[in-house]
């Protein structure tokens, strides 16, 4: 078996394994509500630590406003399942369409960010991508949106000039007050149905053709474009595809919560998803996996510390850091590695020998 | 290599000691809670005894145990800091006056954020919180909500004003006016005592409490001839408020109300100042603490008037009791927040307190938190209950969860809050 097709089944195999771990605790009651609570946001991070993977570690371009792209899956996802509520009665099929609307206009937010900003190189790419993760939030602070028997309104002014008819009409985003009264739909087997598509797109485009092409252009740019790669095309496809999934993950979230506001989604979280990636490996997708787990359900259990929380979350930030970038420990991994595959070499020689 | 790893190990003794730090932190403050409720023995509070107290036969005993909520660090760490003091000032003297009732109090962080704030109230329930006190924010408050009203949870929000927390919930009641309350309630007294015919209003547009209150503001406003010659907007970074002030003043307002909280309020009366622009200048419970701003100078909030339901400087005993116990507990006085969550707890406490008066002594202890949502429910929204608070006398409650009490409006003078 191929290496990297061993690694894609290796991270199936730990989503599997979580679901079916937690399934079980759930359904025999066996986990805390605290934990529990916790699991659809888990796997909402985990699309979104994997989908920013794909632009900082396969493409190579560091992105700052990747919650951006979430708030826009959020917000359509939720106009969408509100609007849908009498005309599609059955939850699962509601998300499904929320979620895919959600990807599909993070997508076209995707592709219109990208054509611009991917023209920039390194920093000046990080710092226009937060800039327009921050236009985002700036935008959805000032959108309306309200639903009646005529259909969608849209309004940048107020609420009142949504002019809705008061018999039949409710407002969906109400500004910075953001989308209340959601009705939750999103449960935890179509979280992980989410993370497992997230993982089959990203696996298959990065050990595909174009992937290869992406990661030519990271590696040395101008040695792909003198192969004839389209440079802009290809950065263009693992931006766009990241800010699809990042969509989607969004719609879940906020169809997880009765409200979702704006503010939620401001540069602390692009940073947040970020440090997942980063903590996890740049470029490794089980390592985003299980960073993304770890970290979202860190600060909950330091809750015992009470006010000193975040500064010890900080602080296991700054160990975990350190360690992974440890030369030693390092040489110490590397080197049990080394010994574990001469141990299993030497009990292969010896069956062979007798 | 030795650096790296002595780093590593410093590193580690810090965490370490900051997490025994925490544990003796907060054994310390057990201890100290203990020892407070048995010198506070003496002095019970006035505002406990409501009809039905008075009365009672049955009593209520067993251990209660009470959830709080509430952004205690972070952005809005402020708020919801002052409400847990608050809380648990109310929680010490009740538990000192011996009654056989108990109470067992878990404060509970949640930044400010709907996704934390849930997390919190789950932590919460895995504690078999019987009731909750909170959330202190609007936002956090709607998420926990919907998630306490398919459990059947009680909550009392202090200070969660917008409508969107109680609406279509009936487990969830205020302690704080809701927004729209706010916002008409404001225009009603400004058309009503013939302040100003010319408004202008300068509100946060990025904020939902703002938001919320001009909103009905305006319709209100509207409704009574009052003509909103100037709205201009601010976001949460703003900090030069110039070209909102000109359009106020060029627009000829009278009044400027500002529904909006007291550090830019501060700054945009610096800025009329500036500019010479001398309007009446209205505000509501938000800007309640402008006079405790550091380096601002409070001779430029003068003849500022405000709706608030609480003033630290009333003279009644309770607000005066209060406001001593919260200086000697945070180091600061307390503000509206604080105020709100006191009375949060008292109005709890007295519910159960009214339930046993009139059906028989009974124990809280084994009551599950879904009982115990069907009796609060029952007492607080029945017509002949009533609390007594800091925050107002007389707080009734109707079934959709909102308050009923006057509003207190009051003007500074001579750096001041005066009751008008």
């Amino acid at each position: 078996m191929k290496k990297h097709t061993k690694n894609s089944f290796l991270n199936y195999g730990i989503i599997i394994l979580f679901f079916v771990i937690f399934q079980t605790l759930v359904s025999t009651k066996h986990i805390s509500n605290s934990l529990q609570g916790q699991l659809i946001p888990i796997c909402v991070y985990i699309v979104m630590a994997l989908s920013l993977n794909l632009v900082v570690g396969i493409s190579g371009e560091l992105s700052l406003g990747h919650a951006g792209f979430m708030s826009v899956g959020a917000f359509s996802g939720v106009i969408v399942s509100t609007a849908l509520k009498h005309s599609v009665e059955n939850g699962a099929l509601r998300l499904l369409i929320a979620v895919i609307v959600g990807a599909i206009i993070a997508s076209v937010a995707g592709v219109i960010i990208g054509i611009p900003v991917l023209r920039l190189r390194g920093d000046y790419l990080a710092i226009v991508t937060l800039a327009f993760g921050e236009i985002i939030k700036n935008f959805l602070n000032v959108l309306y949106v309200g639903v009646d028997a005529k259909g969608l309104h849209f309004s940048l002014k107020d609420e009142a000039s949504l002019g809705l008819d008061i018999a039949t009409g409710t407002t969906i985003v109400n500004g910075p007050m953001g989308a209340v009264g959601i009705t939750k739909i999103s449960t935890f087997f179509s979280a992980i149905i989410l993370v497992i598509v997230t993982l089959f797109i990203i696996q298959n485009l990065v050990y595909s053709r174009t992937g290869r092409a992406i990661k030519a252009i990271r590696d040395n740019r101008i040695a792909a474009e003198a192969c004839g790669l389209n440079v802009t095309k290809y950065k263009l496809v693992a931006f766009v595809v990241s800010a699809a999934l990042a969509g989607s993950a969004g719609a879940l979230y906020a169809l997880n919560y009765s409200t979702v506001v704006p503010k939620k989604f401001d540069f602390n979280t692009s940073i947040l998803i970020l440090v997942f990636v980063v903590l996890g490996g740049i470029g490794n997708l089980t390592g985003s996996i299980i960073a993304a787990a770890l970290l979202t359900v860190l600060p909950e259990l330091l809750r015992a510390f009470s006010d000193y929380r975040m500064l010890v979350y900080a602080i296991v930030l700054i160990l975990v850091m350190l360690i992974t970038n440890n030369e030693k420990a390092r040489i110490l991994t590397t080197e049990f590695k080394y010994r574990l595959k001469i141990k299993k070499k030497s009990i292969g020689n010896k069956e062979v020998s007798e | 290599m030795k650096k790296k790893l002595l780093s590593l190990l410093l590193t580690g003794a810090m965490v370490l000691s900051l997490a025994a730090c925490g544990a003796t932190a907060e054994s310390d403050q057990a201890a100290n809670d203990s020892a407070a409720a048995e010198t506070e023995t003496a002095e019970t509070e006035e505002e406990t005894e409501t009809a039905a107290t008075d009365s009672a036969d049955g009593a209520v005993t067993g251990t209660l145990k009470l959830g709080f909520i509430g952004p205690i660090t972070g952005a809005a760490g402020q708020y919801g800091s002052l409400a847990n003091y608050g809380a648990q000032i109310a929680v010490e003297e009740l538990n000192a006056l011996g009654t056989g009732l108990t109470i067992e109090y878990q404060p509970e962080d949640d930044v400010h954020d709907a996704e934390t704030s849930v997390n919190a109230y789950n932590t919460l329930k895995d504690w078999n919180v019987q009731a909750i006190v909170g959330c202190v924010t609007t936002t956090p408050c709607i998420a926990v909500a919907s998630e306490a009203y398919s459990d059947r949870v009680f909550m009392l929000t202090p200070s969660a004003s917008s409508p969107k927390v109680t609406a279509d919930r009936d487990n969830v009641y205020q302690v704080c006016f809701s927004d729209p309350n706010q916002g008409s309630k404001s225009a009603e007294y400004i058309s009503e005592n013939n302040l100003a015919t010319k408004v202008a209003i300068i509100y946060n547009n990025a904020d939902a409490y703002s938001t919320g209150i001009y909103q009905t503001f305006v319709s209100e406003a509207e409704a009574r001839g009052l003509e909103v010659v100037s709205t201009t907007t601010f976001t949460d970074d703003t900090t030069d408020f110039s070209v909102q002030v000109t359009d106020a003043k060029n627009a000829g307002a009278e009044l400027v109300f500002l529904p909006i909280y007291y550090q830019p309020a501060s700054l945009i009366l610096s800025e009329m100042d500036k500019q010479g622009y001398e309007a009446t200048v209205f505000g509501v419970d938000g800007m309640d603490g402008i006079l405790g701003i550091e380096g601002f100078d409070t001779s430029l909030a003068e003849g500022v008037m405000l709706l608030t339901p609480f003033a630290a400087d009333a003279t009644d005993d309770a607000t005066v009791s209060f406001v001593k116990k919260f200086n000697e507990k945070a180091g600061e006085t307390p503000s509206q927040f604080a105020a709100d969550a006191y009375d949060a707890v008292y109005t709890i406490v007295d519910a159960l307190n009214a339930y046993a008066a009139k059906n028989g002594a009974f124990d809280v202890t084994d009551l599950s938190a879904e009982e115990l949502c069907d009796i609060l429910i029952n007492t607080i929204s029945s017509d002949d209950f009533s609390v007594d608070g800091l925050t107002g006398a007389g707080m009734k409650w109707n079934a959709s969860g909102e308050v009923n009490k006057s509003p207190k409006a009051v003007i500074i003078k001579d750096g001041v809050y005066v009751g008008m």
